[in-house]
């Protein structure tokens, strides 16, 4: 168990975005949240990397205490992840996003001054290869297109050290062909014995890919399970389908 | 000298206002850290660094001195806004300026109040007194140099280039592990410090301060230069200065009266302004966008 999450609560004013949301994530394996949209899963995420502070639960990470941490310290303890609108520095050029990504702290002022830039191309080649983007370093993040934003959004993530890979949608608005090739990616990395945690609120996308599946919806875990076993939840369908919340069997 | 004695005059003001605009956009262009209250650095330091020499410090340890004062209140600068944006935000930095100016006022038994300070020293460097203008101008040239060295290093190095990420989005950058809190209190810190610097260079040049040199002219005067030069961008911030302080030297020529000399430069100020705001929205060597 890399990540575990208890009992979280999280309200905006009147709406409970979370509402006693409870799972735990296996190492070494790809599980899906997935759910409706609405159900709560970015909210989820942003709980569990400390941009937004739950009312009340608690998270552990690698087996410690994390609910009391800042964002940039949980961090630094191993979490990496991806936002669902893409979000990159407009102006930093690929290079730097990876160069920014793969040092694990800030960096010191003098030290800083006096070495000038690092140019580690090498480990900046190789995650762009994983990712299949074909680029020059030097192209600046707002010249690339939506595909390819996403793509850098994604390699930023395996760029930064981490045990766990926290992905929200990663392939929401993407075309057929640059989803299946990230699918491959994902598949890629968690034979490397990466830990993935992603959001999908597409079940298909999901079925032939993840080891475990969390199904979300208003705001907690209404079902989990193998991707066959979801397929076949009559709660998960409800869900997906809308029926009306008193009448469902998955409420008790 | 190959220079008239205003023309010497007008190039030492032009490389003190480089040290004063670079400082500016190494918070407000590259860092993204909003700051109104600039001037009040400058401030700071002109008034550390001509006490201190009035109190009997070698010139250099004053000039350090001003420039760590004025980071200090950088630091406070930090603390006291870092949860405002926007519109609060510029007020907030603005009304730092008011206060460092009231401070100056109306601390007389520190500052003399509105009498000001005369008298202050020129610079004597390792028994070397700094008498001439001309001799004013090298050294100005020295300090200049080195601080935008220092900053252009700064700006261009990793560390850097965490300043322009925290600008972008500081939200993925804390994601990323990194302390956008700390980065921006360094920021404010050094640009503090620099300006500071420039301050001490002014009033051991002027040799006499007080508290309107450093009031919402000035302000208005820096902000132009670094919008008009780019945000982000150093050689822009140079450039900009260079053009905007030789202005009154023009005016000079066309012998305009006195009374119309004041005005006419600020309105000049504000076209120029208006013009590169229209025609070019990024300055004329920006990448970053005004929000
Ligand atoms: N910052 C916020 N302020 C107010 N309401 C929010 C905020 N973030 C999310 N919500 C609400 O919380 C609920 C869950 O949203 P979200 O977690 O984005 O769902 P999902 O990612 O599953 O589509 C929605 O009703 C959304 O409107
Ligand atoms: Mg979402």
């Amino acid at each position: 168990m890399i990540l575990s999450c208890r009992d979280i609560h999280k309200s905006f004013g009147g709406i409970r975005a979370i509402d006693g949301c409870t799972f735990t994530v296996e190492k070494k394996r790809i599980t899906a949240i997935i759910g409706p949209n609405g159900s709560g899963k970015t909210t989820m995420f942003n709980v569990i990397s400390k941009l937004i502070k739950p009312d009340s639960g608690t998270i552990d990470f690698n087996g410690r205490d994390v609910t009391g941490l800042k964002d940039y310290e949980l961090a630094r303890l191993g979490i990496s992840r991806t936002f669902q609108d893409v979000k990159l520095f407009q102006n930093l050029t690929i290079r730097e996003h990876l160069q920014i990504a793969m040092s694990d702290s800030n960096e010191k002022l003098l030290s800083s001054i006096i070495k000038g830039k690092n140019r580690d191309s090498q480990n900046i080649q190789e995650v762009m290869d994983l990712v299949g983007l074909d680029k020059t370093f030097d192209t600046y993040a707002t010249d690339l297109s939506y595909g390819q934003r996403k793509l850098l959004d994604l390699a930023i993530a395996i760029a930064k050290p981490h045990s766990l890979l926290m992905l929200d949608e990663p392939v929401a608005g993407v075309n057929p062909r640059l989803r299946s090739s990230i699918k491959e990616i994902l598949r890629e990395l968690n034979s490397r014995g990466e830990s993935i945690l992603l959001i999908e609120h597409d079940m298909n996308f999901v079925m032939d890919l993840v080891d475990h599946i969390f199904v979300m919806d208003a705001g907690r875990v209404i079902a989990e399970g193998a991707p066959q076993e979801i397929q076949n939840n009559p709660c998960v369908l409800e869900a997906y389908l809308g029926g009306s919340e008193e009448e469902s069997e998955c409420w008790k | 000298m190959i220079f008239s004695a205003y023309q010497t005059h007008i190039f030492i003001l032009i490389f003190i206002y480089i040290i004063l605009v670079v400082s500016l956009n190494l918070a407000l262009g590259y860092t993204g850290l909003l700051n109104l209250g600039h001037v009040a650095f400058f401030g700071i330091g002109a008034y550390t660094s001509a006490l201190l020499a009035l109190e009997g410090l070698t010139y250099i340890a004053a000039m350090i001195a001003a420039g760590l004062f004025a980071s200090v209140f950088g630091y406070l600068l930090v603390i006291a806004t870092d949860r405002l944006r926007g519109d609060y935000l510029a007020m907030a930095t603005l009304g730092f300026s008011f206060v460092v100016y009231s401070l100056l006022l109306n601390l007389r038994d520190v500052t003399r109040g509105a009498m000001g300070i005369p008298g202050i020293p020129k610079p004597t460097i390792l028994d070397f007194t700094i008498r001439t203008n001309d001799q004013y101008l090298i050294f100005v040239l020295l300090v200049c140099a080195i601080s935008v060295f220092i900053m252009y290093r700064i700006v261009n190095s990793p560390f850097g280039k965490l300043l322009e990420a925290t600008r972008d989005n500081a939200v993925c950058l804390r994601v990323l592990g990194k302390n956008t809190l700390s980065l921006k209190y360094k920021a404010m810190m050094i640009s503090a410090f620099f300006a500071g610097i420039s301050g001490s260079l002014y009033a051991h040049y002027i040799t006499f301060i007080d508290p309107t040199s450093f009031y919402i002219s000035e302000l208005i005067l820096v902000l132009t230069i670094v919008i008009v030069g780019g945000l982000g961008s150093i050689k822009g911030s140079i450039v900009a200065t260079a053009l905007i302080i030789y202005i009154p030297e023009v005016l000079r020529m066309l012998d305009l009266p006195s009374s119309v000399l004041g005005p006419a430069r600020q309105a000049i100020y504000a076209v120029i302004l208006i013009t590169i705001l229209m025609i070019r929205p990024k300055g004329l060597f920006g990448k970053v966008d005004l929000e």
